[in-house]
């Protein structure tokens, strides 16, 4: 044979091979998810930007201790084993919660978790004086666990948590604490800008690369302690893109594979063009939260009721495309806390103009009051066409709303000064319309209604103030039995509908688009979503 | 000459000075909290005093623009609330996206304003020089905005040629001069040339075509030189105030 043809032989043998060999190797399976924000939220540990942040950078490259089960789609999940095995409240002291550590798990950077971890990171976002504390991360996390008075570790695999009052509902707030590795802070130089950029936790992800503004990509991390929440996936890559057409236009030219919050108009387009819509119960409602101060014209109860009375829920959902469902209360009607109240919220605008006359008010007396909104914002839905679909569905009933409209962090100053302040009460303004995260007992209930946690303290904005609320919601924190816990909020919560604390709209559902590529996503019925379902 | 330059750099220090102060109270002028961008939205009163301490946010505003300028005058320009990163690198990594851009963007501009010009100014009263200027008004007329949507909806939804968004497969701090890479810039880069593309068309053609009426022009033909020859006198001749246009 001659040396050409010898080579062509050689190379025609050996191409079969290659193509098999090839075609046997795993390819690195790869989700692009455009997400909403204008950022990589913080990887140092606790994520910033809200509860939606949490499942990009906090939940999948950290565990804290006490997790929410956020892999199912069908009901709400519930509080599970994180890094710890099992907690327990003390019999003789109900302020000492114990903590009994789970053992093997490790950081990505190879050191072992132990009980100094913990310590050290409570004291990373709880104890200023700490070298490794860091100011950023304690802003983001020190108001969603209050409770805390003091910790200490018991041994290798125990600590002990000591919380300000008796307070059952304790375990709820954990979920938001995340533990980031010890040892990689010191191999960064102490440097938070540092471990930013190579952050270590012992989560079902390790990060890869993170460009800021950009991207950032996310790896399976194939020793997880956790085999059942092994992600499906090799590579997640995570990228900003805040403008919600723009989201929309990466997913249709292929860009990306799952975006969330497509806006309600391209949702016929999407669905025509072959892309999965997903949605679920969200633990998200859009309200009206009255001042019930006096001199608020929404103090009496029939204008409150009637408010509720005066909006067609149904319309509101058409406006938004399907992308909402009715709020007939705070929580969802499937949510273990929504009880039976008495006042049962629909759209019946002869009860509601009824409710009105009685109230004193008429077509030549209208009440007359203003509501500070958000131009938009993360959780604002639709926030102006909305409010303009409220403001015409009241005028029906002789209820005059005029709005200050702000900025969505502006709002935020409006909401965490109360009804009270200069800025609220000095401009008329007796009503808010901020969309809130209804997840956990404190979220949905408790901060609302209990007469303690007003301004500056918390966010009772409107100063409800119910003697025997109150009574109900010290029995929830002193109840260590969820079945007597979740009875109890039910029956404040059906207190906070039969009251008409706030006129509720409707409650997001969190959706997504998927690309016809994404084979499995499992959406949760909480903004803590698990990424390692995603499957391509 | 020097005295010039070294008049002009001192009159630029009052300047720049005031523009800082200015910039630095409009921060406080504006509705809101800077410390929003980092603190949750229902976080107690003691988590934002705490904030405003660790920032330095609870001093006099002239003692924290001091302190700002102190420090920016070394080169230091402190770490951003918002991102925790330092700000000299978010803004030069900024920076470098947006001169990649623009440098793009106004080349294309400038260059293909110059040749749709000449071609309108040599073909003065022909279909050439109509379509030119069609183009050119069109070009300054149109909004930026509506352009960059419609470019986006037909090349990269409905025929599916360029990117929607991003800065390169791997993100801008990976660029490289391929095809690749370019694609990310095609659409961004030609709807910001349009206005340039338009201004320098209507520069270069009435330009050129007031170039041509010239006696030099004339002499140059008498004398027989090619077109080309002549093309490049008038080249020179009209150079630099489409320069100075460009510049602009």
């Amino acid at each position: 044979m001659k040396p050409i043809s010898k080579q062509l032989f050689r190379w025609l043998a050996v191409l079969p091979l290659a193509f098999f060999l090839n075609g046997g190797l795993h390819a690195e399976t790869v989700a692009r998810y455009g997400i909403s924000m204008a950022d990589i939220p913080l990887t140092t540990g606790q994520p910033d930007r809200g509860a939606g942040a949490y499942q990009f950078t906090g939940h999948t490259l950290y565990d804290p201790l006490i997790a929410w089960e956020a892999n199912i789609s069908e009901r709400p999940g519930k509080l599970v084993p994180g890094l710890a095995t099992s907690w327990k409240v003390d019999a003789k002291d109900k302020k000492k919660w114990l903590f009994t550590l789970r053992k093997g798990v490790k950081f990505h950077d190879g050191s072992i978790f132990k009980a100094d971890a913990v310590i050290w990171n409570l004291d990373k976002v709880l104890s200023d004086k700490s070298p490794q504390f860091d100011a950023k991360q304690s802003a983001q996390v020190r108001p969603r666990i209050p409770s805390i008075a003091s910790y200490r570790k018991v041994n290798d695999y125990a600590v002990e948590i000591t919380t300000k009052e008796v307070d059952a509902l304790f375990p709820y707030q954990l979920p938001w604490f995340l533990i980031s590795s010890p040892a990689q802070w010191e191999k960064m130089g102490k440097d938070w800008s540092q471990v930013a950029i190579h952050p270590s936790g012992t989560g079902p992800f390790k990060l890869d690369k993170l460009v800021p503004r950009e991207r950032a990509e996310l790896v399976k991390n194939t020793g997880y302690w956790d085999k059942k929440r092994l992600a499906k996936t090799d590579r997640i890559v995570l990228i900003p893109i805040p403008d919600a057409m723009t989201r929309v236009n990466a997913l249709l030219n292929g860009q990306v594979d799952i975006i969330e919050t497509p806006p309600p108009d391209v949702v016929p387009q999407l669905k025509s063009a072959g892309f999965k819509l997903v949605q679920n119960v969200t633990p998200h409602v859009w309200p009206y939260h009255f001042s019930t101060l006096p001199g608020s014209p929404w103090a009496d109860i029939r204008v409150r009721k009637a408010a509720n009375l005066a909006i067609d829920r149904d319309a509101v959902v058409k406006l938004l495309n399907g992308l909402a469902t009715p709020a007939i209360g705070q929580m969802d009607v499937t949510s273990p806390w929504f009880g039976k109240p008495g006042f049962k919220i629909k759209y019946d605008l002869a009860a509601a103009r009824a409710l009105m006359e009685q109230a004193g008010y008429s077509k030549e007396h209208p009440l007359v009051a203003k509501v500070v909104i958000a131009q938009g914002g993360t959780g604002q839905m639709l926030s102006l066409p909305m409010n303009e679909f409220i403001q015409q569905s009241l005028a029906e009933i002789n209820i005059q709303v005029s709005f200050e409209v702000v900025e969505l962090e502006n709002l935020y100053l409006h909401w965490r000064s109360g009804a009270k302040a200069d800025m609220n009460a000095g401009k008329g303004i007796t009503a808010i319309n901020l969309a809130y995260v209804t997840a956990d007992p404190f979220y949905g209930i408790t901060r609302f209604v209990d007469s303690r946690y007003v301004a500056p303290n918390g966010v009772n904005w409107g100063y409800y103030n119910n003697p025997k609320v109150d009574q109900m919601v010290d029995k929830i924190r002193t109840s260590f039995d969820t079945r007597t816990q979740d009875k109890l909020l039910a029956q404040v919560h059906e207190i906070m509908v039969d009251d008409a604390l706030m006129l509720w709209v409707v409650h997001d559902v969190n959706p997504h688009s998927l690309s016809p590529k994404v084979k499995e996503f499992v959406q949760a019925q909480h903004w803590f979503q698990d990424l390692t379902t995603i499957r391509m | 000459m020097l005295g010039y330059i070294v008049k002009r750099v001192l009159y630029a220090i009052p300047i720049s000075l005031s523009v800082t102060v200015v910039s630095f109270i409009l921060v406080y002028l504006a509705p809101g909290d800077p410390l929003n961008a980092i603190a949750p939205a229902d976080a107690p009163a003691e988590v934002i005093a705490g904030l405003k301490s660790a920032y330095g946010l609870d001093r006099p505003v002239p003692v924290q623009y001091g302190m700002w300028l102190l420090r920016a005058v070394q080169g230091d320009l402190g770490t951003s609330i918002a991102s925790g990163r330092a700000v000299s690198g978010e803004v030069m990594s900024a920076v470098s996206n947006t001169l990649l851009l623009a440098g793009v963007a106004a080349l294309a501009g400038v260059l293909v304003g110059c040749i749709l010009g000449a071609l309108a100014g040599y073909h003065q009263g022909s279909w050439i020089d109509r379509a030119a200027t069609t183009l050119s008004v069109i070009g300054v007329s149109i909004p930026h905005y509506w352009l960059g949507l419609v470019l986006t909806i037909i090349f990269s939804i409905w025929l599916g040629w360029f990117p929607a968004m991003g800065a390169g497969p791997g993100g801008s701090g990976e660029w490289l001069w391929d095809i690749a890479h370019l694609k990310y810039l095609v659409l961004p880069a030609l709807t910001l040339s349009v206005i340039p593309m338009g201004i320098i068309t209507r520069t270069v053609r009435a330009l050129v075509a007031d170039m041509l009426q010239q006696e030099f022009v004339t002499a140059l033909r008498a004398r027989g030189l090619s077109g080309r020859a002549i093309f490049r006198h008038i080249a020179k001749n009209t150079a630099p105030t489409v320069l100075a246009v460009a510049g602009l």
